[in-house]
């Protein structure tokens, strides 16, 4: 008796917040983005707050391209594909490799950039990409990406360490925590090496480019489906590489060509 | 629902759960042992006692535990000193920073618990025991203390199980725990459903085991302040 | 000294104590009718509650808020699409405060309990012997009682709460856990800004406890106190 005034308040506040969650549907000329935020030189977060990097200016220029209006939004690189199929947003643009794992789930545009994955470690340690050097050391590697995957398949015998940002591995590596990474050869080298953290560190080992797990090339993600919308962005991609805007920007981050040659 | 996918998994799950039990039982056994003694100091008179071990419960309580783990993970770290110091070989594993975390985390909030207790204690009984001759640390011993501990039982049973659920941060700074064996299994297949039920259902089943264990406690010792219907 | 991060980081500060207060309404409304429906003598209610409670309170805030914020959405998703909407988002903030208060509900509920549980027994039957009815007991003898009894829980509760604000940084939302965190990677610096954050959390912290403090003081007027 005492409970029934109060459940019915309490009834109709629970209602009214659901309701107010729900926003109407989403208008189709603007399409949200999906990146990470925590990959240098392809995304980080400026002191000010806002996102930069190579991945930030193809996406805006992709959208400028199709003409439509983008919101970027920042999600954490291993719920990158679940949020993609809950509709958090409609594309991703995070330095997603094409492998035929992630194409059983989604789709790909075609590549914006090639780039090779490297083993990175303290200059002169012992790793040095074979099977006898890499027992029982630790590997650091970034959860989900294709690195975790092919380190977990091929560098039996080793720790292999997973983290949620590269960002971390770094910060571990450094630490000694780890004793070699395996990473995109590009952010290894602008996001690590050359910094002030990453002296006495350098490549080791050769460069990883098997295509069961490194595949062709970094794509924009998204779901399965949606034709006219991956017709869309492959139409952009080969405009931006046509007018020389995907030239002003790749200068702008590298000193040389990250699309790769055939 | 793809049970294939959690069959191949539970491996990982198992090995989770066992991580996990370890972490909860090594933090909140340091923990309590850690908040007896902080307790009857934070509850009492004597100034100098109660203010420091007031300042390092403020602290503690008045920040997440993640940054606390995070500080004591990356943070720490970030020095060479400590790097070159003898603490490295603990500091540098991820398991000991996590327990050291949490144990210091629980303890803090035990403590506060322990001591709201011995604050709230019916005046009756402490005077009781003064008029009966009992010295001051025999007061504190017999009386106090195993009054206050009961008192807090449900209150520390709340704090039992959110330690419970603070070990899921372990998974934060690559320990394979439950939360961790979740990550790895939604990463792999991309399967969240899946992946964060199954763990949730083996922090349910520790959940209940712990519940039990409380009420069995509160049943026996609480048993004197049951209402009455 | 920061290195321009914190603009960024106070940006974060007010999200969080945002998403704190919004989730704490929410719980002390769960709570207070989860405490009741655990010690009424109605079966089904104490069932209920002790449903809601034990799932909750089995369950941690991490994977609770991952998969009502992924499954909620697809779920929502479904429901959408069965009316013809087509996407209705679910946005971090609101996940993250439904999810908070659920959650901190079923705490609450405990906490409630325990103290209206620590009165002495007798008052309530004084005050049923001298007719008052159900709801006059409450409010005049339990309601006062309970608030002084429960607080320092009640603070334990709203201080984890606070932290647990920390977690909706999982789901996307840019509070300051997640800020911090930018900052912590990009200028390889982890200890100042954890450091900075843990300041800065502290700071809600003081507050909350000087409130809840002097709450505490005044309820407590003429009781007295087992000092040593």
């Amino acid at each position: 008796m005492l409970l029934r005034p109060v459940a019915r308040l309490a009834t109709l506040a629970i209602a009214m917040l659901t309701l107010s969650g729900a926003a109407c549907a989403a208008d189709p000329a603007t399409l949200r983005v999906g990146v990470e935020g925590a990959y240098p030189p392809f995304s980080a977060v400026a002191a000010d707050g806002s996102l930069k990097g190579f991945d930030i200016d193809i996406a805006n220029a992709v959208c400028a391209e199709m003409k439509v209006k983008c919101t970027l939004v920042q999600q954490d690189f291993d719920g990158m594909i679940p949020a993609l199929q809950a509709k958090k947003f409609d594309m991703i643009v995070a330095s997603l490799s094409i492998t035929p794992e992630r194409l059983k789930v989604v789709d790909f545009s075609d590549r914006y950039y090639k780039t090779p994955n490297r083993l990175i470690a303290k200059a002169g340690s012992k790793i040095d990409g074979t099977a006898a050097n890499w027992k029982g050391a630790k590997i650091g590697v970034q959860r989900s990406t294709i690195n975790d995957r092919y380190a977990t398949a091929k560098f039996e015998g080793a720790s292999i360490i997973r983290y949620t940002k590269q960002d971390e591995v770094w910060l571990d590596l450094a630490a000694g925590r780890i004793d070699a990474t395996l990473v995109d050869a590009v952010a290894g080298d602008e996001g690590f090496l050359k910094t002030p953290g990453g002296k006495g560190y350098a490549f080791t080992g050769p460069s990883y480019v098997d295509p069961e797990f490194f595949g062709k090339g970094v794509g924009i993600a998204l779901r399965k489906g949606e034709p006219q919308l991956k017709a869309r962005i492959d139409a952009a991609i080969k405009a931006i590489r046509a007018n020389g805007v995907y030239k002003k920007i790749q200068d702008r981050y590298f000193a040389f060509d990250v699309y790769g040659g055939q | 629902m793809n049970l294939a996918a959690i069959a191949e998994s539970l491996p990982n799950y198992l090995h989770g759960l066992v991580t996990t039990v370890e972490l909860l039982a090594l933090s909140l056994g340091f923990g309590l042992a850690g908040a007896i003694p902080l307790a009857v100091a934070r509850a009492s008179n004597v100034r100098w006692l109660s203010a420091p071990v007031g300042a390092f419960t403020f602290v503690i309580r008045g920040t997440p535990m993640l940054v606390q783990l995070f500080l004591v993970y990356y943070g720490l770290a970030q020095f060479e000193a400590v790097r070159a110091s003898v603490f490295w070989p603990w500091l540098s594993s991820a398991w000991f920073c996590a327990v050291l975390a949490f144990a210091v985390n629980t303890c803090a909030y035990t403590t506060e618990i322990i001591a709201g207790a011995l604050r709230a204690l019916p005046a009756g009984e402490l005077e009781a025991a003064r008029s009966l001759g009992m010295s001051r640390s025999q007061v504190v011993r017999r009386i106090l203390l195993p009054s206050a501990l009961r008192r807090s039982l449900p209150a520390y049973g709340n704090e039992a199980i959110m330690m419970l659920h603070g070990t899921s941060l372990a998974s934060i700074v690559t320990l394979l725990d439950l939360t961790g064996a979740a990550r790895e299994l939604n990463s792999r297949f991309y399967l969240p459903f899946e992946a964060f039920i199954t763990a949730a259902l083996f922090y349910l089943a520790l959940t209940f085991v712990l519940v039990a264990l409380f009420r069995r406690a509160e049943h026996r010792w609480l048993a004197h302040l049951r209402l009455q219907r | 000294m920061l290195e321009g991060y914190l603009p960024s980081l106070l940006q974060g500060l007010r999200l969080t104590v945002g998403v704190a207060l919004l989730s704490l309404a929410i719980a002390v409304l769960l709570g207070l009718l989860g405490a009741l429906a655990k010690l009424s003598a109605n079966r089904f209610a104490r069932g209920v509650a002790g449903i809601y409670t034990s799932v909750v309170r089995g369950v941690p805030d991490l994977v609770l808020m991952l998969l009502v914020f992924f499954g909620g959405q697809i779920a929502v998703n479904a429901i959408a699409a069965r009316f013809g909407f087509d996407y209705v988002d679910i946005d971090p903030f609101i996940a993250g405060v439904a999810t908070l208060g659920f959650i901190f509900g079923a705490y609450l509920t405990e906490t409630f309990r325990g103290a209206i549980m620590a009165i002495a027994p007798g008052q309530l039957e004084a005050g049923r012997a001298f007719g008052l009815s159900p709801w006059q007991v409450f409010s005049r003898i339990t309601a006062p009682q309970m608030v002084r009894l429960a607080l320092p829980s009640f603070t334990n509760n709203w201080l984890v709460l606070v932290k647990s604000t920390a977690l909706v940084s999982v789901i996307g939302l840019n509070d300051m856990m997640q800020r911090a965190g930018q900052a912590a990677g990009a200028t390889r610096q982890p200890f100042t800004f954890y450091l900075a954050a843990g300041v800065l959390y502290l700071g809600i912290t003081a507050v909350s406890v000087l409130l809840l403090r002097t709450l505490e003081a005044r309820s407590a007027l003429g009781v007295q106190q087992a000092a040593h």
